[in-house]
């Protein structure tokens, strides 16, 4: 049982005290700065006051500048790698959680030391496939002489694919470097489910894919839920994937962001878009919250 | 377990026994392939005798014997794995102190105390990378030409700053199979506040300790986005150094420094998973699962 805080105040305080601060002066105090240059103006060079003007957010939906069709492909972008990272990963949690004990943690090592890896190191190491002499057009360049040896000449000159700095690159990337975030609490979900149900189901008749859809997903929603919400907030505010792989046209808002605080010093408009971010990961937790109690009310 | 290793020589697979079934071994070999190959592909070729292409060209150790002479990279390499020590340091004791607060008492404001350690972990790292340019800018300029390690302050405390929540949830999910009788027990036999906690919870957690310690200094090592917005230009880290030098081109000397990274990484998660079991892997990620 917990103890009220009046039981033990000097261990109470002792204990509160530190993260306490920490958390306040280190991240709540530097956020609330940026949300209150949201709405802020620039004025000469250095100086920014606080004006409570909305024309910051307002300059993000004028439609004459750039920055809603970024936001909406970052949208875009950010939907699909989670898509995909649901469909590549839920089969691989699942494999994982009805796993004997020595393949399963052998198998979610697998899935983890890619997670462990330096970010930056992943996407590097994917530029060497994507690239013009990357080892994908390097193996279909063979592939396609030999196509055309058989064929003798008819296919023409070699054309590589381009596949650096495309839209495609930035989804592939992101999915890369996301799907352990997708996979694990999948799995963490689906292995506190009750298997005698899944069970009953099977004995019952049902399909593997029908129980999927009629019995795991209505119980592990949730967690699916909050599976999507891992990949789908990290992968929305990415920097460093569209920025290493992505061309001039696949920026996504945090490259914005970005440049807006390092080159071109609009820091009250840098700020809007950094909150809008921030806007948008509340929205999502407060969507898994509602559907979380809504689920403890059904099971209680 | 030795009846289902018996099982797995004689009978077909079971209802549930996905991992049997070829479709989904198939799907695995395919994932496991996707997120594997890359990374070896650049390990295999930082071994590559050969500049430009992605041909094999035969075994050299040069690229090597060049990161460990480019005396910048190494520099940012040491800055790296001192902010990782430091910012792991003041995480450990932030996150464990958060969590047995958070576990122990009830108190005005918990809910938001609670909810307030949670925005750390989710809002995009752009977010506070922005966030700590602007504090460091405006609020607390981090003063110039400080004697190492005080110049990397600024680059410690924001990464303290997301790593200790994560510590807090790996200890927290440690704390739930606490029996709180043994603490009474230690109280009732006359053991202080301070010497109940130190002997008795402390042992407790302490798996989740040195995972909590594990994850933050990974955290730190991996960090770019919230590292790019807070260093300066003397105080540069191994992933912004290295983000540097491949902007704009692929250099096996980059290979060579990734491929000690890499296995540096996984190294620590060997040690992780020798000392804690699979529950220090997926600490932080499972709520707690495997603590059962």
């Amino acid at each position: 049982m917990e103890q009220g805080w009046r039981q033990a105040k000097g261990m109470f305080w002792a204990m509160l005290t530190a993260p306490l601060f920490w958390l306040v002066v280190f991240f709540f105090v530097p956020l609330g700065i940026v949300w209150l240059y949201s709405f802020g103006e620039n004025r000469g060079l250095i100086d920014i006051v606080f004006t409570g003007t909305w024309s910051n957010y307002a300059h993000i939906f004028d439609l004459t500048q750039p920055y809603l069709d970024i936001f909406v492909k970052s949208l875009w972008i950010a939907t699909l790698t989670t898509f995909f990272c649901l469909v590549l990963g839920f089969p691989v949690a699942l494999a994982i959680t009805f796993a004997p004990p020595k393949a399963k943690a052998w198998l979610l090592l697998l899935v983890m030391l890619p997670f462990w890896t330096n970010l930056l190191i992943r996407t590097y190491a994917l530029m060497a496939f994507l690239r013009t002499e990357g080892y994908i057009n390097t193996t279909y360049h063979v592939l396609f002489d030999m196509a055309n040896a058989v064929a003798g000449g008819h296919l023409g000159t070699f054309q590589p694919m381009e596949l650096m700095n495309t839209n495609f690159a930035v989804v592939l990337g992101l999915v890369f470097v996301n799907l352990p975030f997708m996979i694990l609490p999948l799995y963490s979900t689906l292995d506190r489910m009750d298997r005698s149900l899944l069970e009953a189901s099977l004995d019952l008749g049902a399909g593997h894919i029908s129980t999927l859809f009629n019995i795991v997903v209505p119980m592990a929603g949730a967690g699916i839920v909050s599976g999507i919400l891992i990949t789908f907030i990290p992968a929305l505010g990415s920097y460093l994937t569209p920025d290493m792989l992505g061309g001039p046209d696949s920026q996504m808002i945090a490259n914005v962001i970005e440049s807006q605080f390092k080159r071109a010093n609009n820091w009250p408009f840098g700020a809007a878009l950094s909150f809008i971010l921030v806007y948008m990961t509340f929205i999502g937790i407060a969507i898994q919250g509602l559907l979380e109690r809504k689920d403890a009310g059904r099971s209680a | 377990m030795s009846d289902a290793l018996i099982k797995h020589k004689t009978t077909p697979p079971g209802p549930l026994e996905y991992l049997r079934r070829w479709p989904l071994q198939v799907w695995l070999g395919l994932v496991a392939f996707f997120l594997y190959a890359p990374l070896i592909s650049l390990m295999v070729f930082s071994f590559n005798d050969s500049r430009f292409t992605t041909v094999w060209r035969g075994f050299t150790l040069k690229y090597y014997d060049k990161a460990f002479h480019n005396s910048s990279l190494i520099e940012a390499f040491g800055n790296s794995l001192t902010i990782a020590f430091f910012s792991t340091l003041i995480s450990v004791v932030l996150g464990a102190m958060a969590a047995i607060v958070l576990w122990r008492f009830r108190f005005p404001g918990k809910t938001a105390f609670n909810a307030g350690l949670a925005i750390p972990i989710v809002v995009p790292e752009i977010c506070m990378g922005v966030g700590m340019l602007v504090f460091f800018a405006k609020i607390l300029p981090w003063p110039q030409n400080l004697t190492w390690p005080f110049n990397l302050g600024a680059i410690i405390i924001a990464h303290v700053s997301f790593s200790f929540p994560f510590v807090a949830v790996v200890v927290r999910a440690r704390l739930a199979s606490f029996n709180r009788e043994l603490e009474e027990a230690a109280k009732d036999l006359g053991a202080s506040e301070f010497r109940t906690l130190m002997d008795v919870l402390v042992p407790h957690i302490q798996p989740s300790l040195v995972a909590g310690a594990l994850l933050a200094f990974t955290l730190s090592l991996d960090d770019f986005v919230i590292t790019f917005f807070t260093a300066g230009p003397d105080t540069v880290t191994f992933p912004v150094k290295v983000y540097s030098m491949v902007r704009f081109s692929v250099t096996p000397e980059v290979n060579a420094a990734s491929t000690i990274l890499i296995i540096v990484t996984v190294v620590l998660t060997f040690l992780a998973l020798k000392f804690q079991g699979s529950s220090a892997l997926t600490a932080g990620h499972d709520g707690g699962a495997e603590t059962k």
